[in-house]
């Protein structure tokens, strides 16, 4: 039975003000019931206040194989992160 | 028999001690016929799902069984034997196919989701505090068991058969959710709970529409059977018993 159901990726909001989460998959035949499912399998410990299921086939994924040229040339990029600049003291408010 | 100033005077007298039993042990035998799914549910998630309905109505069976017995419900639910039992003879059907538990879901709790929604105004301390609790799950458990009704019911032509089927095997049973004994008479002269009869149409058009949107036809009336409210059970109440209790009173003296 199950294995006939699509599956869908689930995404918990742990409370309010925070970003949902991928937290897992569930099976499920429709859009409906994988709301339940992803209730019933992923929020029986108080986990969040709001849910998003999506067909796992809705997502598009970036290639693994790609991974080196889509990934690695931001590892010697540091003055990306904010932390690489000193801050001068005359400056207040940053 | 205490005389009636005596009856009124004690809140745990016959009639509300009664009531109490009634609401727990509903509670509790649908709670143990759904746990008997874990493990056989069609898929992991609707185990879960299952299991989840089951844990709500042992949480309801406790807290109204230990308040009926001074805090030991467990005495209640595994000390006592079949003929004291006086859950409804729906809930202790044997869970058959999916398609009956579903069906069993969706009559008992679009029954027990407008019992409680009253229930929660009562003005006993005690149901108004355990229904207002309970009204959320059981809203829940009657939202998945329409959801699933419309699924199979509206779903193939086997599914739908078999929906057929736990519709006419469950039907008789609904009556009893409607009938007003002695025991009722005199909560509901109290104004302690709502009369059933109040929200019979509204339940039989709640449990119409559902079944229109499946697709199906309302099952047509049959000879009611009628008996759990006063221990006349069906013989499935005692074999789900000997499961329940064997631990407890093989061991009395285990704990977990």
């Amino acid at each position: 039975m199950s294995s006939d159901w699509p599956l869908w990726e689930v995404f918990v909001r742990a409370k309010g003000g925070l970003a949902h989460r991928h937290v897992g998959s569930v099976h499920a035949p429709d859009q409906e019931l994988a709301l339940r499912h992803a209730r019933d399998t992923y929020t029986r410990r108080l986990e969040g206040v709001s849910l998003w299921v999506v067909k796992s086939t809705d997502i598009v994924a970036s290639d693994p194989e790609e991974a080196g040229p889509l990934f690695e040339p931001a590892e010697d990029k540091i003055y990306r992160h904010p932390t690489f600049y000193d801050i001068p003291d005359e400056v207040k408010h940053i | 028999m205490p005389a009636a100033d005596e009856l009124a005077a004690d809140p745990l007298e016959d009639a509300y001690y009664d009531y109490l039993l009634r609401l727990g042990d509903d509670a509790l035998i649908l709670g143990q016929r759904l746990s008997e799914w874990c493990g056989h549910a069609p898929s992991v998630e609707v185990d879960l799902s299952l299991a989840n309905m089951a844990l709500d109505l042992i949480g309801q069976a406790t807290h109204i069984l230990n308040n009926a017995n001074n805090g030991d419900g467990d005495e209640l639910a595994f000390k006592r034997d079949v003929l004291d039992f006086r859950n409804c003879l729906l809930v202790e059907q044997p869970n058959g196919d999916f398609a009956r538990t579903i069906v069993r879901q969706l009559l008992y709790s679009t029954w027990q989701h407008l019992l409680f929604q009253q229930l929660a105004e009562s003005r006993d301390p005690f149901l108004s505090a355990i229904a207002a609790k309970a009204v959320k799950e059981v809203a829940y458990h009657r939202e998945l068991a329409s959801e699933w009704t419309v699924r199979l019911g509206d779903g193939t032509d086997e599914s739908a058969a078999r929906m057929r089927d736990a519709l006419d095997w469950c039907w008789r049973f609904v009556p009893e959710l409607f009938e007003v004994d002695e025991t009722l008479e005199e909560m509901i002269a109290r104004q302690t709970v709502p009369d059933p009869r109040s929200f019979e149409r509204e339940y039989r058009a709640a449990i119409g529409d559902v079944l229109a949107e499946a697709k199906l036809e309302m099952p047509a009336d049959q000879r009611p059977i009628l008996g759990g409210r006063r221990g006349h059970h069906s013989e499935h109440l005692g074999h789900l018993l000997a499961a329940m209790q064997y631990l407890p009173r093989t061991y009395p003296d285990a704990v977990w």
